[in-house]
């Protein structure tokens, strides 16, 4: 279990004020989400991890590792927080490089780490300059560079889309693909759903401090039983598929595609209507192009289980 | 605690990364130092440490030094030393400094980035008091080797006998020890204040009132005060009259070595619990 990230019955109280309740986690390595609406409690589980805030009860330990043992546990995590302020008076390289010689190395292989750092956020060009001139999507990127400097295991990060381009928003999700792929942790909070959500392999739920859903994206749909599936079937006679699937009891909603060529379906039971599909497919009065699910997304999950006025449902 | 107790302590103790703490505090002061003296906010700091001798430079540029008055102007510098230096520049160059130090990084959001480096959280916190101190020792330390200097080079020949040949060096000495002992004795106390308050300022200015009215307080309770340590180093004895009495007042004798040793002892002790605190310190800047 030392490759994994556990929460143990984790509870944190600000005075009266709920953070978190009775977190339990064990998260493999790979790319999760935290998905929950402000407030609900995705910073202070990060902040948790970290050591930044202690729990009130429970335990926490990344890759085997208590988070106060602060020596081994930050060779080991990296963590990009939401905090936009630096100290006073850095370039971008020096706030990399301080940080680095704080881990005990060279300043030489520091000065190297910090230069591949910054060239993987694309700041090299402006690592010379202060922070204090630099933009909010430059001063995100620098945090990030801070955070992958010392190339961490587990990477936390926290909101690391805010602020930026669309440009930079693709290259840093290609980055923490990249990152996820070479067996890294990586954690992330955002509520650019559609775009985390093409990279995470698992989603992390939360709201009011509650734990609501972990694991894949598509089992946890799956699990929203309550809430109609919805398929895009992509096909050359889409209003008549729609009149045959109205006829199964189960298949609450049909919906024709705008562009005409396809048919959005809402069914409360996902196998019998794969199964009627097939043997629509079969007759060969209809000839389907694709068959897609269209509601299986963070976001759509996000939806369903928290509620789009972020209330949970 | 048995002798198996101690024996496993002792291994365990050894076993701890001493070196890569080492090498992680000199670091932590080296980056420390350059933000409290390298920057336009140290400015006041510099100002509250060269003051006087900015005024010991004019008065040595401005206005004759017959012989005979090196007694005189030695008595200034003890009571420049006593009631500026210890009373007034030195607990407010502290307060600044040492405060900055954890509060202000909370003030100014930026503390995380150190609790989020691979530091011990101890020895980050006392690479912070060192850090401190060598700032203030830098600053104040400089400002009355600069202030004696200025003093003595105005007799000429006679001041350079004093220094050398007299009682000066050791005088010298004797005031940079207690410099040292001060910025040690405040910067432990504002930090650890700097830690239990979010505005360490009215507690810094209870410490003030309190080490005014220190030397009219019973014995045992003048103990719990850094500035009465300090007064019984002084090499020269200070005579003033009116309020500055007050601050200059003799209480009961106490060895120079017995002194150093308690104010050592109530800065070990405020530092052991600074060190524990910081052990549960959060990172909560908006309640901040």
């Amino acid at each position: 279990m030392n490759d994994r990230i556990i929460f143990d019955d984790v509870s944190k109280f600000y005075g009266e004020v709920l953070g978190v309740n009775r977190i339990t986690l064990s998260l493999p390595p790979g790319v999760t989400t935290l998905v929950g609406p402000n407030g609900s409690g995705k910073t202070t589980l990060m902040n948790l991890m970290t050591g930044l805030v202690q729990p009130s009860s429970g335990h926490i330990s990344v890759l085997g590792v208590a988070p106060d043992n602060a020596t081994e546990f930050f060779r080991t995590v990296g963590y990009c927080t939401q905090f936009d302020t630096f100290p006073r008076g850095l370039t971008g390289f020096q706030f990399v490089m301080d940080s680095l010689m704080l881990h005990g190395i060279s300043a030489a292989q520091a000065t190297k780490l910090a230069a591949q750092s910054l060239g993987r956020v694309n700041l090299g060009d402006a690592a010379g300059r202060r922070i204090a001139g630099y933009s909010k999507g430059m001063r995100q990127k620098i945090r990030l560079a801070q955070a992958i400097a010392h190339h961490p295991k587990v990477l936390i990060l926290d909101e690391p889309l805010n602020g930026l381009d669309p440009m930079a928003r693709a290259e840093l999700l290609e980055l923490f693909q990249e990152l996820g792929r070479q067996g890294m942790h990586l954690l992330i909070s955002s509520h650019i759903l559609e775009e985390v959500d093409r990279i995470s392999d698992r989603v992390v739920l939360i709201t009011g401090g509650y734990l609501i859903a972990v694991g894949n994206i598509h089992q946890v749909r799956q699990e929203v039983r309550e809430k109609p599936m919805q398929v895009i079937v992509r096909c050359q006679h889409p209003e008549l598929l729609a009149s045959k699937m109205f006829a199964i009891h189960h298949c609450v909603e049909a919906r024709i595609h705008p562009d005409g060529k396809g048919v959005f379906l809402r069914t409360g039971d996902v196998d019998q209507f794969y199964s009627m599909l097939n043997d629509i497919a079969a007759e060969g009065a209809i000839k389907i192009d694709t068959v897609a699910p269209a509601d299986d997304d963070a976001n759509a999950i996000y939806q369903y289980l928290i509620g789009s006025d972020g209330s949970a449902s | 605690m048995t002798r198996k107790d101690l024996a496993n302590f002792g291994e365990k103790l050894g076993q701890q990364p001493w070196g890569l703490w080492l090498l992680q505090a000199q670091r932590v002061v080296r980056i420390e130092v350059r933000r409290n003296l390298f920057s336009w906010r140290a400015t006041w700091v510099f100002f509250l440490a060269f003051i006087p001798t900015v005024i010991i430079l004019l008065h040595t540029l401005f206005q004759r030094h017959p012989v005979m008055e090196i007694s005189d102007d030695t008595n200034v510098l003890a009571g420049i030393i006593q009631i500026y230096y210890i009373r007034l520049g030195i607990f407010f160059g502290c307060l600044g400094i040492f405060s900055g130090l954890i509060r202000g990084e909370m003030v100014e959001r930026s503390l995380h980035f150190y609790l989020l480096s691979p530091v011990r959280r101890e020895v980050l916190l006392l690479a912070k008091f060192a850090a401190g101190t060598v700032s203030a020792l830098l600053l104040f330390g400089s400002a009355v080797i600069a202030g004696f200097t200025l003093i003595y080079s105005g007799f000429g020949a006679a001041g350079r006998d004093y220094v050398f040949n007299g009682p000066g060096l050791s005088q010298l000495g004797a005031y940079l020890s207690i410099i040292v002992l001060a910025c040690l004795g405040y910067g432990a106390v504002f930090l650890l204040f700097s830690m239990m308050f979010r505005n360490p300022m009215p507690a810094a200015m209870l410490l003030f009132a309190w080490e005014v009215i220190n030397p009219v307080l019973p014995t045992l309770l003048q103990r719990i005060s850094v500035a009465s340590y300090l007064r019984h180093l002084m090499p020269v004895s200070v005579a003033t009259e009116g309020i500055f009495a007050l601050l200059t007042v003799q209480t009961e004798p106490v060895s120079a070595w017995a002194a150093s040793l308690g104010l050592l002892m109530l800065i070990a002790i405020v530092l052991t619990y600074s060190c524990y605190r910081v052990r549960s310190l959060e990172i909560r800047y908006t309640s901040d």
